[in-house]
């Protein structure tokens, strides 16, 4: 089967790559240009000239052919303006997951099948699986710390029938392991970890740098609406945020809340983070179909979040309610939110309003 | 490197391979290649020396430098060496902005499709304060002397005119430009590094200053280049350090290359009038395959007044990087415009200024032909490509853009 893999150059794309190759695949790599690469700013951890290069000899080590794709225009069409107008609208973006359905395994796959492909195979740490009654099935990886089924959540049946995660079912320390057996270089490269555009974690002034206009200046208030101070701009809050207000008081205080359309920016105390109720937007169920009724499930509401119980069910074919059992702290609008029955991936959406 | 087999792709079913890339750079001639081995390992003097090692190795650019004057109808004398195409275009425009700057002459001028080895320059010495004006071209890729005739002022330096466009292969009026130029008392120097070897270039005739050449692009190896510069005319050195050829260019020559070049060129000039009408009729068999087996195709750039190797040709709805990519896996290598440093694609400079709007800057693919090329090569392509570019259109999302 021609497969194409998506070489990040790292580790786990390097080791998805070989081992499709060493079960007789026809492989091809195909790396992505994300963001101007002539420049001399200096990218972070994925996807900079260095990667593109990685990815090549390791591509040569295999024997696969390889290619680099320039999708710097779609990658800002698509995730960057996304990451942008989120926060300039008071909301917290996650542009990975963006990226993988709006580009891997949407731009990426349509390339992919231009070449006779028939997956996209990437290195997350996720695991599909074709259910018996012709659903697709997405499961958390092997690997418990390393699991990335929460930034894949947004994938259609039609994107997961063509979608291969070799690594999903490995533990870091065996793909690491495996790199180091085939002796590929990239064996002990470290993981990314910033969102790979903004290198320098700012991205505050990532976005002013794109949106000049979002830096207005607000105001800082609390619960009953008295100011507290003052801001330059929405897009430097997230929810549960809690340096960076400057205003001092007697108890820490948190950002609880972000309204763009004023510019208002409440904060409070950390207690007053804990929410129960979500309702979420261009929700995309995978293993049942839309509920109508309560369904049990546990929910991740970010990356680093251990998924809690609770129920949700579906308000209309795009939107979700989701209650949990026990109040969680920083529900943030923008985030995803991702339902879980066990290791298997019920559906998810994106946090759209919290109460 | 694999420590075992396990893991490596199993040898993929050996495609044959069609080279049709020969503007990017050319395989090297088996006489030429044994030149420069037999250099490498008899001719190791320095050039420079006195002694019995350098007199052979001396005589042996000696020998190349009269074989790239013929290929140039120049004398040897005038022909200085380089490592290729873009240190020759470099040595031409900053050495004669620099040898003119005291003068007040502090105007450059070039076309907008030329070389990024010429447009660079020109921008780093705008940077430095010179003038730079870049003449426009129409859709035919050709510059119209009016253009130049306009741009000239008393303080032009000097005008910079590639001989033939290294993407759609148009030829330019380079003689009738030079002529415009020396008459506003103006250097003039053209790239050739797409024509020497392709066409015959006689630097008198074209009434040029200068003239670049690489000698990877006929059939000599990489990093042997030349530029001709007119006898009398003096130009600051890029490189500064000995006094190796006549102190216009330091450094310990690349003697072996440059064997290799002259041997090149010696060849080139043999075949030169024969490969021309050969490969015009390969060429001229591709292109009207293509248009018509293909719907939405169009030649970019003027079909007369091009050299005979190149077609470049726009497929409507298609992202030329699939298309290369997808021509790759069949064993034909082509190109597009140029490329960045990632070696991704980036929109065409040359089709960009030839007015064509931003999707027909990103659907063109330059075939460019040469020696090894035969008719059942030709013919296999035009074989497997209909049926790419229809897979393309129909499993790909690209909107028809019209």
């Amino acid at each position: 089967m021609r497969i194409v893999v998506a070489m990040s150059g790292g580790v786990d794309s390097s080791v998805a790559a070989a081992l499709l190759a060493g079960q007789g695949h026809d492989v091809i790599g195909l790396s992505m240009q994300l963001y101007d690469q002539r420049g001399d700013q200096t990218f972070g951890s994925c996807c900079t000239l260095d990667d593109l290069h990685d990815a090549r000899r390791v591509a040569a080590a295999l024997g696969i052919p390889h290619y680099i794709l320039n999708f710097e225009r779609q990658f800002q069409e698509t995730v960057i303006s996304n990451f942008v107008r989120e926060y300039a609208s008071g909301r917290t973006p996650l542009p990975c997951a963006r990226c993988n359905s709006d580009l891997k395994f949407s731009t990426l796959l349509d390339r992919a099948r231009g070449l006779d492909a028939e997956q996209v195979a990437t290195g997350h740490y996720a695991r599909v699986e074709a259910a018996p009654h012709g659903r697709w099935l997405l499961r958390r990886s092997a690997d418990p710390d390393k699991d990335q089924s929460y930034f894949l959540f947004a994938l259609t049946q039609d994107q997961l029938a063509r979608a291969a995660f070799p690594v999903g079912r490995l533990r870091k320390p065996e793909v690491r392991a495996e790199a180091r057996r085939l002796g590929l270089q990239v064996a002990d490269k470290p993981d990314s970890q910033e969102i790979c555009f903004v290198p320098d974690g700012d991205y505050a002034a990532f976005v002013t740098r794109h949106e000049p206009a979002v830096a207005q200046r607000g105001a800082i208030v609390d619960r009953q609406g008295r100011v507290l101070g003052s801001h330059g701009g929405v897009h430097r809050f997230t929810v549960g945020q809690r340096k960076g207000l400057g205003i001092s008081a007697p108890a820490p205080l948190y950002v609880l809340k972000i309204e763009a359309g004023t510019g208002t920016v409440t904060v409070g105390p950390r207690a007053a983070l804990e929410q129960t109720t979500l309702t979420a937007s261009e929700v995309n169920w995978i293993a049942v179909d839309a509920p109508g009724a309560w369904l049990p499930v546990s929910a991740q509401i970010r990356h680093r979040h251990l998924a809690a119980p609770g129920r949700v069910r579906a308000l209309d074919d795009r939107r979700a309610e989701l209650v949990f059992a026990q109040p969680q702290p920083a529900i943030t609008p923008g985030q995803a939110v991702v339902f879980y029955d066990g290791d298997l991936v019920i559906g998810g959406g994106w946090i759209s309003g919290v109460a | 490197m694999l420590r075992c087999e396990e893991g490596r792709a199993r040898p993929q079913t050996t495609v044959q391979r069609i080279y049709l890339d020969h503007n990017a750079t050319t395989p090297v001639h088996p006489a030429a290649a044994d030149a420069v081995a037999t250099v490498l390992r008899e001719e190791f003097g320095n050039p420079s020396s006195v002694h019995h090692f350098g007199q052979r190795a001396k005589a042996a650019m000696d020998q190349a430098r009269s074989a790239v004057a013929g290929l140039l109808g120049a004398d040897p004398s005038e022909v200085v060496f380089t490592s290729g195409g873009t240190e020759g275009d470099n040595f031409a425009i900053r050495g004669a902005a620099e040898a003119l700057a005291h003068t007040g002459r502090r105007h450059l001028i070039a076309t907008s499709i030329e070389h990024e080895a010429v447009l660079n320059t020109l921008k780093a010495l705008a940077r430095q304060g010179w003038k730079t004006t870049l003449l426009p071209v129409d859709a035919s890729g050709i510059v119209a002397p009016e253009a130049l005739r306009a741009a000239l002022t008393d303080e032009t330096a000097l005008v910079s005119v590639m001989h033939a466009n290294n993407e759609i292969g148009t030829i330019q009026p380079v003689a009738e430009l030079a002529r415009l130029a020396r008459e506003r008392g103006a250097l003039f120097h053209t790239d050739a590094v797409q024509t020497a070897g392709k066409i015959p270039i006689d630097v008198k005739a074209l009434g040029a200053d200068l003239v670049s050449i690489s000698g990877h692009k006929f059939y000599g190896p990489k990093g042997a280049g030349a530029i001709w510069i007119r006898r009398g005319l003096r130009l600051l050195p890029i490189l500064t350090g000995g006094k190796q050829e006549r102190s216009r260019r330091a450094g310990t020559e690349n003697v072996a290359g440059l064997a290799g070049m002259g041997v090149a060129a010696d060849a080139a000039r043999a075949t030169m009038a024969d490969e021309a009408v050969r490969l015009s009729a390969l060429r001229d068999r591709l292109e009207e395959a293509i248009l018509r087996a293909v719907p939405g195709t169009m030649v970019n750039g003027a079909r007369i007044a091009r050299v005979s190797n190149t077609t470049n040709i726009s497929f409507d709805r298609i992202e030329a990087e699939s298309l290369l990519i997808a021509l790759d896996l069949e064993g034909v290598a082509v190109s597009t415009g140029s490329a960045c440093s990632s070696g991704t694609l980036e929109p065409s400079h040359v089709l960009k200024a030839m007015g064509f709007p931003p999707h027909r800057t990103q659907n063109s693919i330059r075939f460019s032909l040469g020696a090894g090329n035969t008719e059942a090569e030709i013919d296999r392509v035009i074989a497997v490509l209909p049926g790419l570019v229809e897979k393309l259109r129909t499993l790909t999302r690209t909107p028809a853009r019209v």
